[in-house]
């Protein structure tokens, strides 16, 4: 044990590639974060729907999502998918299986949405001749989505953080870059002790900024509940 | 399917062991983190503080490769199974105690107040009139990160852990029957956190009996 605990040769060494790779993991946080959006906002309608089987198949489908761990369904998609004939990168496969597996939270998330607009809204929609659809896109979206931004933010840090799962199946992301480094080196302090840092720096930054972005909309609802927008004549 | 089915359920039987050792570990850290966030001596906010954001700013699965491969420079060796607790205690822990902080700040004050009329003194307000009510407030978050918490056991496979996960995929590895292999898994996994919803709301009607008003 004639190892120094911490090698500031071997930190500085293992700095640059890991750094190179936060390009990645920041890439593949947001493209899974844009998916889950998406599918998310698809799972919230159709749990919503006039037909009774389209809510329940949706509903059944994202609470199995929810219920089974992430890095299992990794695996399938890793493993299986190329057995069915789709052959896909692995940032590819990591970046389907995180926006689908956070799009069943998010969904939630558009729920409570939906949910706060008041049901008038939908009769307003209806009385003017709007579709349900129309009426969704157009009226009730617009209201619902300002308020649950700092929630959606919060999934954001939380996907990024999740990264690092894409590993298991060869992701070159900061923890795999981490890992190489470590199996040639045989040095891990450093590596995996920046790999935490980096990530704890990037969620406390992010918190912040949703924290200051709730700010900002609290206040802008304070000053311009419903009635007096008309009246203040914007 | 005759051939893979003992050793997963082997595997589940170590995944449940973990879960039941590692969410018993985080509500002790969890009540001791959250009654320390809201003490009265503030060099113990700050510490509790900092366990909490550092344990929620990073991920589980970075935490649990540290404690894996960096303890022992410092001289440290646990098992992994030690590790994989100890790990995953420590991450929900930190969320834990959010919730357990948010539940005794959410026990209306006029119950302190009327216990302090009534001449309680501060731990027994603590014990026998704010904390009975707080847990009926956090059993519904508590069985959330008690699913999330089964689920993130997977994660110490990456670490050697031969739980549900790690059994799934070295049979993957020998087989070759992918579908099979982890349709059963997920299956498994599914069951698991199903127990825990029905478990949390049954404890939760439970909790609730004899409660005037609210019967949401």
């Amino acid at each position: 044990m004639s190892e120094p605990i911490w090698d500031w040769t071997s930190a500085g060494e293992a700095a640059g590639p890991i750094l190179d790779a936060a390009s990645l993991t920041l890439l593949a946080g947001l493209l899974s974060f844009g998916l889950a959006l998406v599918l998310g906002l698809i799972w919230a309608v159709g749990k919503r729907a006039r037909f009774g089987i389209v809510r329940v198949v949706t509903t059944s489908v994202t609470e199995f999502i929810r219920r089974t761990p992430p890095l299992i369904q990794l695996y399938v998609a890793f493993f299986l998918l190329p057995e069915v004939g789709v052959v896909l990168a692995p940032l590819a496969t990591g970046v389907l299986t995180l926006g689908l597996h956070f799009s069943t939270y998010i969904a939630e998330v558009y729920r409570g949405g939906i949910e706060s607009v008041g049901r008038g809204q939908w009769d307003a929609g209806a009385s003017l001749g709007l579709t349900r659809t129309r009426t969704l896109f157009s009226v009730i979206l617009p209201q619902a989505l300002p308020p649950i931004v700092p929630a959606l933010g919060n999934y954001l840090i939380i996907m990024f953080k999740e990264t690092p799962l894409l590993s298991a199946i060869a992701v070159l992301e900061m923890l795999e870059r981490a890992k190489i480094i470590g199996s040639y080196s045989f040095r891990y302090t450093e590596p995996i002790t920046e790999v935490g840092l980096i990530f704890l720096a990037l969620s406390l930054v992010s918190a912040a900024g949703i924290r200051y972005l709730e700010h900002r909309l609290w206040r802008g609802r304070r000053t311009a509940p419903s009635g007096k927008r008309i009246s203040s004549g914007e | 399917m005759g051939e893979i089915l003992p050793a997963l359920l082997a595997g589940t039987f170590q995944t449940v062991v973990i879960s039941v050792l590692a969410s018993t570990l985080a509500l002790v850290f969890a009540f001791f983190a959250a009654l320390a966030r809201i003490s009265a001596w503030r060099t113990s906010r700050i510490l509790s503080a900092i366990y909490i954001e550092f344990f929620r700013g990073t991920s589980l699965i970075v935490q649990l490769f540290w404690l894996f491969f960096v303890l022992p420079q410092f001289g440290v060796s646990l098992a992994p199974l030690t590790v994989a607790v100890l790990g995953i205690a420590l991450n929900y822990g930190a969320y834990g105690a959010e919730v357990i902080r948010g539940a005794i700040l959410g026990v209306p004050s006029g119950q302190r107040e009327a216990a302090e009329a009534i001449g309680l003194s501060k731990g027994q307000t603590m014990l026998l009139v704010v904390l009975p009510q707080a847990a009926i407030i956090a059993i519904p978050s508590w069985g959330n990160l008690l699913i999330q918490l089964i689920k993130a056991t997977s994660i110490t496979s990456l670490i050697t852990i031969s739980e549900l996960t790690f059994r799934a995929y070295q049979l993957n590895q020998l087989t070759f029957r992918t579908g099979q292999i982890f349709g059963v898994v997920l299956v498994i996994y599914y069951l698991l956190s199903s127990l825990v919803v029905f478990g949390t709301r049954s404890l939760e009607r439970w909790a609730k009996r004899g409660q005037l008003g609210e019967t949401t």
